[in-house]
């Protein structure tokens, strides 16, 4: 596939190896703050095939895992009310909220549909006149301006029961919170690709300025995430901390002045409770008064008890980047894909689904980089 | 419109009317023709294979088939897994009131035609009709029997460290064609589902390697839940390289886009055979002449460790786990 | 967090666009697209064009890791 595969050359990955190798000195920590690098890097193995010294910790960068209990707990009271169809993205459909989840919902006989697109939910929409059709607002300033025209869509064209029920969050101020707890000892963000598509790279500036941490805004593809971590060494083998974006066919430093005026247009700023981070003031987006007729919120009355967390789980240090799934003790026992207790498990950008699928047995390479014959296999943690 | 009423499963005549008019006239055999209770078969003595599956494929009409043939098909592939020559097959249908009766028909045909493209005979039978809403337009279970030859045994764990991973074709082909169907998702494609006997193949591979160790049919689960069953099977561990796996380009497109992966998605005429390093040539000669082997190449091979696990090579040139399909296969956006 | 992939634009109806993607063709809106022309790739994500490849600098970066390579065989 063009554009694609060419970023999965094996040559150029071992190229990029070497050169970490000769650059990389001493132990520094990366965070990739979004869930899809987390999954990339697990997925290609990329882990064990750079220098040791080298560590990546995953951030809370997957939707589905910074999204709270109540916010979930939100969307299964909407999905049971009488005459609603809630549409969402598959991500959704199997994160446990406080008491049930909308897969159960759905299995008790809620219309609960999976949609890829927020489009399909208005055509949706408009085959069931007689019903109200919420649309689950996950995603960040990637997916947001998505959902933002899906809802002037519907004013143009005058479809009146199809609702919203915004949870969408913003990526910088979660780095920010993320920069001021102190468990963390950060050296370097890998930034989210296309969240970057959308804002650009100028919202990071705060990052190397006030912090003095490089960023690196980096593509999906193995070689894309390689060049990344050899950008962030190297910058920090020489001390200096700037915003640099790898992912130049991809993203520009304005970003995406359309979609960042539509997303305006529609949303503003408001305050958002994260999973883990728990409160973050200006973190999150509300529809605009101007448009709160297809604000979900505004229409249904949601009685939504009070949130329950499930005992033992480390979801949010996980996603705080301060532990590891493999300090869970839920991990590969209790909480495994079949049976999920944490967001982080469920969510298959989730950092615990990511080591558990692709990682829960290391390959033990004694000599990292080095590519050949397969080393013997160790449970890893 | 004719459609099935529920008096049509209610063994009265209107049901009657449909086994003699639809189901006989299309299964025609000698057997079938007696309508007993039980059909009478005479087999040689030596070792039988018996198999039977249920198909619930939503929508039953696909690009590149359709319910009846999947149902004939499923089964005679299970069959020819062990090395049998499929001979008789049953077939039961669970019917919604109100299905189309032209459906039917058109469903009935498949059968019949894939029945009679394997050889085999459709020999017993029932239908069932139920109320509107309670099963979803049409269920088939078809079981099916057939002789194992002499000095064959065809088994999942007969895989041996040292034996070649060979894969019939590309995968993810019936996975993607089913998802093409889904309208929400809505992209479009000229991709065909795989679904294809494959009793020819097999028999052509057992001419020039009796002795082979497995064979079996990735079908739901896909190609990783195969191999992964295989390995715990057996008791041995697999290493797979990730850049010798045939995929189409419309698959790959349509993983990249839905955040799924190949490796996972259902096939319907592909099957992956365990050989002695040795006979891989010869194997893969078989293969290559027979038009479901076309795309037919040796994705790995079998090592003593890690038990009961499978490695992936991954295109980038790093070695991770690959595990069985685990959760549910849902289009994501992250 | 946000899968987001590149497929070429073969046709262009108002704000629509078909775009392939590897062989399979996908209906999507261009409401949030910077000025695009048949032929030129666009970055799909959730049934929206959120961007136009910028081709050159793919070949840009592919041509940066080679020359890391060659600096390699020299050191």
């Amino acid at each position: 596939m063009k554009l694609v595969s060419e970023f999965r050359d094996p040559q150029l990955a071992a190229h990029l190896i070497k050169a970490m190798y000769r650059t990389s000195r001493r132990a520094v920590s990366l965070m990739e703050v979004c869930g899809t690098h987390t999954v990339a890097i697990s997925k290609n193995g990329l882990r064990q095939m750079i220098p040791s010294p080298i560590s990546l910790l995953s951030g809370p960068g997957c939707p589905v895992c910074v999204t709270s209990n109540r916010d979930l707990d939100k969307a299964i009271a909407v999905a049971r009310q009488p005459g609603v169809i809630l549409a969402t993205f598959g991500d959704m459909m199997r994160v446990p909220g406080s008491y049930s989840s909308l897969s159960k919902e759905r299995a008790e006989g809620c219309d609960v549909r999976v949609v890829y697109s927020t489009m399909d939910a208005l055509r949706i929409a408009e085959a069931n006149p007689h019903q109200k059709v919420v649309f689950y607002g996950v995603g960040f300033e990637t997916t947001s301006p998505t959902i933002a025209a899906s809802i002037l869509e519907a004013k143009k064209r005058g479809i009146t029961n199809y609702l919203v029920l915004s949870v969408h969050k913003l990526i910088p101020p979660a780095m920010k919170a993320l920069l001021d707890s102190p468990e963390l000892n950060l050296h370097g963000f890998i930034c989210p690709g296309h969240v970057s598509v959308i804002i650009g790279s100028r919202p990071y500036q705060f990052i190397s300025e006030q912090y003095h941490l490089p960023c690196v805004i980096s593509g999906f593809e193995p070689l894309d995430i390689l060049q990344s971590i050899l950008m962030l060494v190297q910058a920090l083998e020489t001390g200096q901390a700037a915003v640099h974006i790898q992912y130049r066919r991809g993203v520009r430093e304005e970003g995406n002045p359309v979609a960042l005026r539509t997303l305006d247009q529609v949303f503003e700023v408001g305050d958002a409770e994260w999973r883990g981070l728990g409160l973050i003031p200006e973190s999150g987006l509300k529809i605009r008064r101007k448009y709160r007729s297809w604000d979900a919120e505004e229409f249904l009355d949601l009685d939504v008890p009070a949130p329950r967390k499930a005992p033992g789980c480390l979801c949010g240090d996980i996603l705080r980047g301060i532990k590891n799934p493999f300090d869970c003790p839920l991990f590969g026992g209790k909480c495994t894909p079949e049976s999920p207790v944490g967001p982080c498990m469920v969510s298959s950008e989730g950092t615990c689904a990511a080591y558990y699928r692709y990682e829960r047995y290391r390959v033990q390479d004694e000599d990292r980089g080095r590519r050949g014959e397969v080393p013997q296999l160790k449970p890893a943690g | 419109m004719d459609r099935i009423l529920l008096a049509h499963g209610n063994g009265g005549k209107l049901g009657y009317e449909l086994i003699k008019s639809l189901f006989l006239a299309s299964f025609n055999n000698p057997v079938l023709a007696q309508l007993d209770d039980a059909a009478r078969i005479e087999i040689a003595s030596g070792h039988l294979a018996i198999s039977t599956d249920c198909y619930v494929v939503n929508p039953p009409f696909f690009p590149g088939g359709d319910i009846g043939k999947l149902a004939i098909c499923g089964t005679v592939n299970d069959l020819s897994m062990r090395g049998a020559k499929p001979l008789y097959l049953t077939v039961g249908l669970i019917i919604e009131e109100g299905f189309p009766l032209p459906d039917l028909e058109t469903i009935t045909a498949s059968m019949a035609t894939t029945a009679n493209e394997v050889g085999v005979q459709i020999v017993a039978g029932d239908t069932k009709v139920v109320e509107k809403g309670s099963a979803d337009r049409i269920f088939i279970n078809t079981a099916g029997i057939g002789m194992i030859p002499e000095g064959i045994n065809v088994s999942g764990a007969n895989a041996r460290p040292g034996d070649k991973v060979i894969l019939s074709g590309t995968i993810g082909d019936h996975g993607i064609a089913i998802l093409s169907c889904r309208e929400e998702l809505a992209f479009r494609t000229t991709l065909e589902s795989d679904c294809a006997p494959l009793n020819q193949l097999v028999s052509q591979i057992l001419q020039v390697c009796p002795h082979l160790h497995c064979l079996r049919d990735p079908t739901r689960g896909g190609l990783a839940t195969t191999l992964n069953e295989l390995a715990i099977q057996s008791q041995v561990g697999m290493v797979i390289e990730e850049a010798r796996i045939p995929v189409r380009e419309e698959v790959q497109g349509a993983c990249e886009m839905l955040g799924l992966d190949p490796l996972y998605l259902a096939n319907e005429g592909k099957l992956v055979a365990i050989v002695p390093a040795s006979e891989t040539d010869k194997v893969m000669e078989a293969m290559l002449t027979n038009p479901w082997g076309q795309n037919a190449r040796v994705i790995g091979e079998v090592q003593a460790s890690p038990s009961g696990m499978v490695l992936l090579k991954t295109e980038v040139g790093s070695t991770r786990i690959l595990d069985m399909l685990s959760g549910e296969l849902l289009p994501r956006i992250c | 967090m946000c899968l987001a992939i590149p497929g070429r634009v073969i046709e262009i109806d108002g704000d629509q666009a078909e775009v392939e993607i590897g062989g399979i063709i996908r209906r999507a809106s261009l409401a949030l697209c910077p000025p695009v022309r048949v032929g030129q790739y666009v970055l799909l994500h959730a049934g929206f064009a959120i961007q136009v490849v910028d081709e050159e600098e793919a070949q840009e970066t592919l041509r940066l890791l080679q020359e890391i390579g060659d600096i390699g065989e020299i050191s």
